[in-house]
């Protein structure tokens, strides 16, 4: 999995969404444009209802746009008009877990290169051991993914999803049912494995924290019509691990973000009162 | 960090091990479901006794008694030619299961191809759905007539009955399993580059697993109602057959020993259906089992 040079150039260009189930116009993405370079950690902050997953939804392929155009290192992905189309060049991971509870972890970590016929089964289970040894998970091959806790969970689906070597990686708030402890040690595994071979990661996420953390840039989206409201580049030095949560960057990185995206959060709040109203 | 994680992966790997009988036969002694199943069944037969051979309640007198009933079942020489050590019983017994297994196993089959197929296909779907929904209500005892007019033979109409009633049960709910899996399975086996087919042997079937052994104990359930329905009305021998032959000829000891066997072997089939399902989704035991 060498990651450098070989694409991942995501170019969002004017993206837009609107639901009209009866009759009512709902606007989930106006003119949303941003790009990102090969080997890139994207994160996209906003506050609920703000798109995000539409975003990403479009990027993996499951849902279409209504204008606007989404490239992959000058493919078409996206555009009105053309049915999505999934592909294991854009791996999910999905924020309620999607590993297959009827079969076994090495089954669903291996399934995706050998039904794509891209590797033997023997080749792939000797990877899939390897990776998973790599984010500490041994001697649980054979079991069925119910049995596993939940930070366990989320390892073994970012392993399956970097089995099908994708070009972009799309995870859509995949810690949000984790505790906080779990949660900073599976995020350390996933910059772990960044670090090894960055490759284009889109990652959804409320929790600015982790954006930061994470991420070489942060998109901070308003509330809906969900727009890009502000692009902010995270220069803090890789690898980071918790240290750097409190070092001077880091939190004038988290004011800027916080103080961008707290009025879209009060207004995302308020338009929730008045739907309730 | 390795250090944080080590017992979590330890007792994971534990759950891969099955409990042992021995320790399993002991939990259950210790626990106090045994015993209060024991005393359920013992309840039952104790008032059965006193009600009928002690006391001779009203109306409770004209049933047959608890002890005549075993006496006769576990005679070597039975008053109406009907016990444990009688090959008679084992014929009536042989004839039921036969028809049962016939029926229960078409009725696997094709209710759950169908039902795959229901829930796979929009198209199928609608073609087919509104017909299941009005055959479905249609009381086995309704469609009597019409299974002796048009299979042939004494056997097949009783187990064309037997089977009908299973296939509903098996077809709907299948499609309801199929219906009830996850709209991201699709979605992840559709980005992981699973072909139609992979989608349906490797999402679909096992994942609408769950629903389709519910159908199977209900499916199995109605297999034994309808096999006695139609073994009344036009059976030569079998279990319902027989009693309704005692009742006529006034063998009411013979009559219960029937039904009971109707009853324990209702009750078995119901377990083996379950011992496969269990076997079968073992992914879900462990998850029910793993806590």
């Amino acid at each position: 999995m060498n990651g450098a040079g070989r694409g991942g150039a995501l170019s969002i260009r004017n993206a837009g969404k609107i639901y009209d189930p009866e009759g009512v116009h709902v606007v989930a993405l106006e003119d949303v444009s941003f790009d990102t370079q090969p080997g890139e950690f994207c994160v996209v902050v906003g506050p609920s209802g703000c798109g995000k997953t539409t975003l990403l939804n479009s990027i993996a392929g499951f849902d279409r746009l209504t204008s606007g155009e989404i490239f992959l290192d000058g493919g078409v992905l996206a555009r009105p008009g053309k049915p999505p189309l999934p592909g294991s060049d854009r791996m999910v991971v999905f924020q309620q877990g999607a590993l297959f509870p009827w079969k076994t972890v090495l089954w669903n970590v291996t399934c995706g290169p050998i039904k794509q016929g891209k590797l033997g089964k023997k080749a792939a289970e000797g990877q899939a051991r390897r990776l998973l040894a790599r984010v500490g998970l041994t001697g649980i091959e054979d079991q069925y993914p119910g049995s596993l806790s939940g930070g366990m969970k989320r390892r073994v689906e970012i392993v399956r999803a970097l089995m099908n070597d994708p070009k972009v990686l799309l995870l859509d708030e995949p810690f949000r049912a984790l505790d906080a402890l779990t949660k900073s040690v599976v995020q350390e595994f996933l910059l772990e494995l960044f670090d090894e071979a960055p490759k284009t990661i889109f990652f959804i996420t409320h929790d600015i924290e982790e954006a930061i953390f994470l991420g070489d840039t942060v998109v901070v989206m308003t509330t809906r019509p969900g727009r890009v409201l502000k692009m902010i580049a995270v220069d803090v030095d890789r690898p980071r691990d918790y240290r750097v949560l409190t070092s001077e960057r880091f939190v004038q990185i988290e004011r800027e973000v916080r103080e961008a995206i707290h009025d879209e959060a009060r207004k995302a709040f308020e338009a929730g009162e008045r739907e309730l109203a | 960090m390795a250090q944080v994680l080590a017992p979590v992966v330890k007792t994971a790997a534990a759950f891969q091990r099955t409990t042992p009988w021995t320790i399993r036969i002991r939990r259950l002694v210790r626990s106090s479901r045994p015993y209060y199943t024991l005393l359920g069944i013992g309840l039952f037969f104790v008032s059965w006794y006193l009600l009928v051979d002690v006391f001779k309640v009203w109306r409770f007198r004209e049933l047959p008694g608890l002890v005549p009933s075993i006496r006769e079942w576990v005679s070597l020489y039975p008053v109406y030619g009907v016990s444990l050590f009688t090959t008679d019983y084992y014929a009536h017994i042989w004839a039921s299961v036969y028809r049962v297994v016939c029926a229960f196993a078409i009725a696997t089959l094709l209710g759950i191809a169908i039902g795959v197929l229901m829930g796979w296909s929009r198209i199928f779907r609608g073609l087919t759905f509104p017909i299941l929904e009005m055959l479905r209500p249609i009381p086995v005892l309704a469609w009597i007539p019409l299974a002796i007019l048009l299979l042939p033979g004494r056997e097949a109409p009783i187990i064309g009955l037997t089977f009908l009633a299973a296939f509903f049960v098996t077809i709907l709910n299948t499609l309801l399993g199929v219906r009830s899996i996850d709209e991201v399975y699709f979605r992840a086996a559709r980005s992981l580059g699973f072909s139609e087919i992979a989608i349906l042997f490797d999402i679909i079937i096992p994942g609408a697993m769950p629903y389709i052994f519910v159908g199977l104990q209900i499916a199995m359930g109605a297999c034994w109602f309808s096999l006695v329905a139609s073994e009344i009305v036009s059976g030569q021998a079998g279990l319902g057959y027989k009693v309704w032959e005692t009742y006529y000829y006034v063998q009411y000891e013979t009559m219960v020993i029937v039904m009971a066997t109707l009853g324990l072997l209702g009750y078995l089939s119901s377990a083996l259906v379950r011992i496969a399902g269990n076997r079968l989704m073992r992914w879900r035991t462990q998850l029910l089992a793993g806590v």
